[in-house]
């Protein structure tokens, strides 16, 4: 199968007041046509950077992508043009943020801000505009789309809005959707809703599909692969079963240890130990050895990946071949 | 063990209802009101949690405003340690403000960032404990320890420590009066994945070292089910299912509690639990559905559900409001 996304050794530094902060440290994966992965990890270990990195919409100047390859379709979209990246955009690669409040201008009503796309990428004029921005909502389950047009974001509940920036994100039909914690702001039984509604639109469209994410639920539920991210880094990779009944790395292992799960009683949950590492003054070893309980010498530098199954990589000294 | 045995009890809410008048306009007539408790009744045993869960505009924000006195009962009552708080005189009320005490989701909010963390946790000390200031120094430097944190963070202020941290200063500030009952509202939720089980060691430590019962709102259900012994589900101001937090994680009978429960991370990836997706959103608590307000979202409604509302009955170990029992 050939993968819609192929993204190799992606690099993106942050300079900051003290010091470069190495935010995508080498990140590789593929996805294919119809396939989701799942990004797993904490605040600041890089995920949302390598979305925006993958987008080319990291925040310049502080943030630079400095090396590495992202091919969509075969294409390097770090050699295109700005103005070519702008097309692929708004047509092959589509993003849901968390908050849809950031992707929705509120003093604009639903139908002039699904009009505006609709016209610069697809060319459509007039009539034929208003029902193909029908149409997306309709399709993303809204009901009366006719009259939906003329509503102001304010007039929706979250999980209405979130439709309609889905309802923006399918219009391409993209190749890939990126979606950045996009149930987070909703309410449980409208995140079920809504994550059912992601699965069918990929289902009917066949787009490879990123979910950011830092509920292991979620991703269990969602998700082909998972990849799971430590301080710039994929640190573990591959199918969502067998991360879930053998992962390999002991973050990983500690991370679903340490949730709460149903029918588990325990009196202590296993935390892990310290804080999350601060970027701006990471060593050369291995960035979770300070808090890894397997933690030994080789630690002290950096683990390369580590393939230990097919499709199952991980990056630690513990599954590394003498 | 069911919600409503009440002898015993350190807290005993009965029937509490909290309607809120909507006014609009210029000259403020009446618009609606909004049930946003309506007849809630359970018992917080000391030393025990009561986990309460729900969507966003269920009444469990409001339910435990009431018990923490920010807002005044429309009706019901609300007795603690077998006194009525509303009977409660200037110094019953003084004490029982000492006695129930709080901890919020975030900790970026509920601490001053310009008072040093000694401050900041001796200041409950300051109003209600009779000592000096050699005595809140040396109270301020036990809570530190209790939960966790060196002695020389009383001399930092709150921007200098982590999410994790500032909640640990939010504990601490809250455990300063030694109260018997503190309300936890989203406590974790708004810290790093790796730091919630920290978090929530803690807080089980500290009831089990200081007998300290907890009101722990959260919609992390599996979370709640950890750290409650019962469980009530709430849904538009109602209780819908209430009882013992295993019973009702691993069997749930209500189905709101059912696709509630659908979202959460399986034990096992080969068991799935049984899923249900709802169709529709909560409708607005100004005009909540007739008969059982579940009605119009449930999979299994019947005709008689439209119209006659549910009372709690028990069933299987716990309390469920459903025709469908």
């Amino acid at each position: 199968m050939s993968s819609v996304i192929d993204v190799r050794d992606l690099r993106t530094h942050i300079v900051t007041r003290w010091g470069t902060i190495k935010a995508v440290d080498g990140v590789s994966f593929a996805l294919g046509e119809a396939e989701t992965l799942g990004l797993v990890g904490e605040s600041g270990s890089g995920k949302s950077m390598t979305c925006l990195s993958l987008v080319r919409l990291v925040p310049r100047p502080a943030a630079r992508i400095v090396g590495g390859e992202v091919r969509l379709d075969g294409e390097d979209l770090l050699a295109k043009s700005d103005a070519e990246m702008q097309q692929i955009r708004g047509r092959k690669v589509a993003m849901i943020l968390q908050d849809p409040m950031s992707s929705l201008n509120p003093v604009f009503s639903i139908g002039m801000q699904m009009r505006e796309p609709l016209a610069m990428y697809h060319r459509l004029r007039g009539a034929a505009v208003t029902a193909r921005a029908a149409e997306l909502l309709a399709a993303v389950r809204i009901p009366s789309p006719e009259t939906r047009l003329r509503a102001f974001p304010h007039q929706l509940s979250g999980g209405m809005r979130q439709r309609v920036v889905g309802a923006m994100a399918i219009a391409g039909p993209p190749r890939l959707l990126i979606a950045d914690e996009p149930t987070t702001s909703l309410d449980l039984t409208i995140q079920a809703q809504y994550l059912g509604l992601l699965k069918e639109l990929q289902q009917r469209h066949r787009f490879a599909m990123i979910f950011v994410t830092h509920n292991l639920g979620i991703v269990a539920r969602t998700c082909d692969r998972v990849a799971v991210m430590y301080a710039g880094r994929i640190v573990e990779i591959g199918p969502v079963r067998r991360i879930f009944t053998e992962p390999a790395h002991p973050y990983t292992r500690a991370l679903l240890e340490s949730i709460p799960r149903f029918g588990a009683r325990r009196e202590r949950l296993a935390a892990i130990a310290g804080q999350p590492p601060d970027l701006a003054s990471l060593g050369a070893g291995c960035a979770f050895a300070p808090r890894c309980p397997a933690a030994f010498e080789r630690c002290a530098t950096a683990p390369s990946e580590t393939a230990i199954a097919p499709g199952h990589a991980t990056r630690c000294w513990l599954h590394a071949r003498a | 063990m069911l919600g409503r045995e009440s002898n015993g009890a350190l807290l005993a809410v009965e029937n509490l209802t909290k309607h809120f008048v909507v006014r609009r306009g210029a000259l403020g007539w009446s618009t609606g009101v909004v049930r946003a408790v309506d007849a809630v009744s359970f018992d917080i045993p000391a030393g025990s949690t009561l986990g309460l869960v729900g969507e966003s505009g269920c009444g469990k924000t409001t339910t435990s405003k009431l018990i923490l006195a920010l807002e005044t009962p429309t009706a019901g009552s609300i007795r603690f340690e077998g006194r009525e708080v509303s009977a409660l005189d200037r110094e019953g009320r003084r004490a029982y403000r000492r006695a129930v005490q709080a901890v919020f989701q975030d900790p970026y909010a509920s601490l001053d960032p310009r008072m040093r963390v000694g401050a900041v946790i001796a200041e409950p000390l300051v109003i209600n404990a009779d000592l000096d200031a050699a005595g809140r120094r040396r109270r301020v430097a036990e809570l530190l320890d209790v939960v966790g944190l060196p002695e020389r963070a009383a001399t930092l202020y709150p921007h200098e420590f982590s999410g994790g941290q500032r909640q640990r200063i939010a504990i601490a500030r809250a455990l300063a009066l030694s109260p018997r009952l503190v309300v936890l509202d989203e406590p974790v939720s708004a810290l790093d994945v790796s730091i919630r089980a920290q978090i929530l060691n803690l807080l089980v430590e500290l009831q089990q070292r200081l007998g300290v019962s907890y009101l722990f709102i959260a919609h992390d259900l599996a979370a709640v089910a950890h750290m409650s012994r019962t469980i009530a589900v709430m849904y538009l101001g109602k209780i819908v299912e209430i009882g013992d937090a295993d019973a009702i994680a691993l069997e749930p009978k209500h189905p709101y509690t059912k696709a509630l429960f659908a979202a959460a991370l399986p034990i096992d990836l080969d068991r799935p639990r049984e899923e249900i997706t709802l169709s529709g959103e909560v409708p607005s608590p100004l005009a909540p559905p007739t008969g059982c307000r579940f009605h119009p979202r449930c999979p299994f409604a019947m005709p008689h559900c439209a119209t006659e509302e549910p009372a709690l009955r028990p069933e299987s170990g716990r309390l469920v409001a459903c025709h469908l029992y």
